[in-house]
């Protein structure tokens, strides 16, 4: 057995306690994220969203909630049972799993990983299983066209999404997210790294298939693309999973584009969350203004444009780097 | 190579200024109308809330000719005529089926008396259906609705409780046919 001393135990428990607290925060932010988006969808079509629940409808989402719980959890007969159930639970695993790597303040980081950049690439990449497994367990064709449509959207932004952050791994030397933060000091990522930024956020946008590139779930051509065929709560994780995207890719975009929590007058925290919140709130707008590629287009913009330009901005900063050091 | 720099420049600064412009809708009056907090106007004559109205003197106007009855196209009218001692006719039930009403109008239409009137009311939400049905007594009410001034039975040629034929306003005194004196 093995003997821990007061000192390991407390930091355990400390460690315990705050990636509860991260846990909670992020499904919180995630939830939170649903009544902002249909206040702020509605602030931009000239309406005014949910505003009876609470005050100025907040506490829409925990009626929502309530609802969604209650609701009867039906699995289709056709379906693949054991797949089926999995599928929604890899999205919000895989999720939760990347908020580990962030740091929110120079203290605050679950597990300070040396590879983290890495780490939390292969974990977006494994939320495409989620997708994949519901659009194929449902045995649905309008599932399926949107589990393909993921297939086919993740190849293509994957590649990239990986080449833009090359540029801001050079600059900072490491692939470890606190180091990254701190080699902003001097100057904010987005200034010398701006197409990585451009091409970093619209690949975000496709690995959580928000719209305009929300292929996967089109609404309008395909119901409700692989989620067609679930309900209750198994639907909410999926809701929240994307919400958790979208908390994540603005938390990622903060940290590596944004300085994190670098930034005058207030406390680190503070600027970690205006920062990201703008995002957020960013990603609602772009919801809002811009319409759907249609599926080659999406593929011919990856890889005929945002490739080729995520490979010169890594080739001109090695260059520059080289140069310089 | 320009054709292209030039779409891709036009792509952009085209999604660019979509989002600046969806922006600034932030902006923007809101159209939605806060619906219990503010009432929307209603002009004198939408079709709400059926009521039965009084003539001028404050007597029923309904004569049961169940002329609504037959014209309301989703049967929801239901009268029963009855007649009092000076041959007057008058509904002894009237009943509205409110959770059948598809709010046309026809009865209206339909009224030698302008006795049943649609109002500009719709607020009529119920738990339970029953509620929905409005008997006579709640259908009626004191005034004379969009109607001033209007007596079915002081321009009618009928004789009635004690007004007999050729005493309506407007009528000449009946024509003896059987005479040849002018």
């Amino acid at each position: 057995m093995m003997e821990f001393t007061q000192a390991e135990a407390l930091g355990v428990l400390a460690t315990v306690a705050k990636t509860l607290i991260i846990l909670v925060g992020a499904v919180l932010m995630a939830a939170l994220m649903i009544p902002i988006e249909r206040r702020l969808l509605g602030l931009w079509q000239d309406r005014y969203g949910p505003n009876r629940v609470g005050p100025f409808g907040s506490l829409q989402v925990v009626a929502d909630m309530v609802k969604i719980f209650f609701k009867e959890d039906w699995i289709p007969p056709f379906a693949d049972k054991a797949v089926f159930v999995v599928a929604p639970a890899i999205i919000m695993v895989t999720s939760l799993l990347a908020f580990a790597v962030i740091p929110f303040t120079p203290t605050w980081t679950v597990a300070n990983l040396n590879v983290g950049v890495l780490f939390l690439l292969a974990m977006s990449s494994l939320g495409v299983y989620s997708v994949i497994f519901a659009g194929w367990a449902s045995d649905n064709k309008y599932a399926l066209i949107g589990a393909m449509r993921t297939a086919a959207q993740m190849i293509s932004y994957e590649v990239f999404m990986g080449l833009s952050l090359l540029g801001v791994v050079l600059l900072a030397g490491s692939f470890n997210l606190g180091d990254i933060i701190e080699s902003q000091r001097g100057m904010w990522n987005v200034i010398p790294q701006f197409p990585a930024f451009v091409i970093f956020f619209i690949a975000g946008c496709a690995e959580i298939h928000r719209a305009p590139f929300d292929l996967p779930e089109a609404e309008q051509e395909l119901t409700a693309g692989y989620h067609t065929e679930y309900s209750g709560m198994k639907f909410g994780m999926f809701f929240v999973g994307e919400y958790l995207g979208i908390v994540l890719i603005s938390c990622l975009v903060t940290v590596l584009f944004f300085g994190g929590w670098l930034g005058p007058w207030l406390p680190g925290f503070v600027w970690f969350f205006l920062k990201a919140f703008t995002f957020m709130c960013f990603f609602v707008l772009l919801r809002a203004s811009t319409v759907r590629p249609r599926y080659d287009q999406l593929m011919a913009f990856g890889w005929k444009i945002l490739l080729p330009i995520a490979i010169v901005n890594v080739a001109i900063t090695g260059a520059i780097v080289v140069a310089t050091s | 190579m320009k054709n292209a720099a030039q779409t891709a420049f036009s792509a952009t600064s085209s999604v660019l200024r979509t989002i600046g412009m969806t922006f600034m809708h932030s902006f923007r009056k809101r159209e939605t109308v806060l619906y219990p907090e503010e009432k929307p106007y209603l002009p004198p004559r939408y079709r709400g809330r059926i009521v039965l109205t009084r003539d001028p003197d404050g007597a029923e106007r309904c004569v049961a000719c169940n002329l609504c009855s037959v014209s309301c196209p989703v049967d929801c009218i239901s009268v029963v005529k009855a007649e009092d001692e000076t041959g007057r006719w008058y509904p002894e039930t009237f009943r509205i089926n409110f959770s059948r009403c598809i709010y046309c109008g026809f009865c209206e239409d339909a009224c030698p008396t302008y006795a049943i009137q649609l109002t500009p009311d719709f607020e009529m939400g119920e738990f339970d259906r029953q509620n929905m049905v409005y008997e006579k007594s709640d259908l009626t009410i004191a005034g004379v609705g969009k109607r001033p001034g209007y007596n079915f039975y002081r321009v009618a040629g009928m004789a009635v409780g004690g007004k007999d034929k050729g005493e309506a306003e407007n009528e000449a005194k009946p024509v003896n046919i059987k005479t040849l004196l002018p």
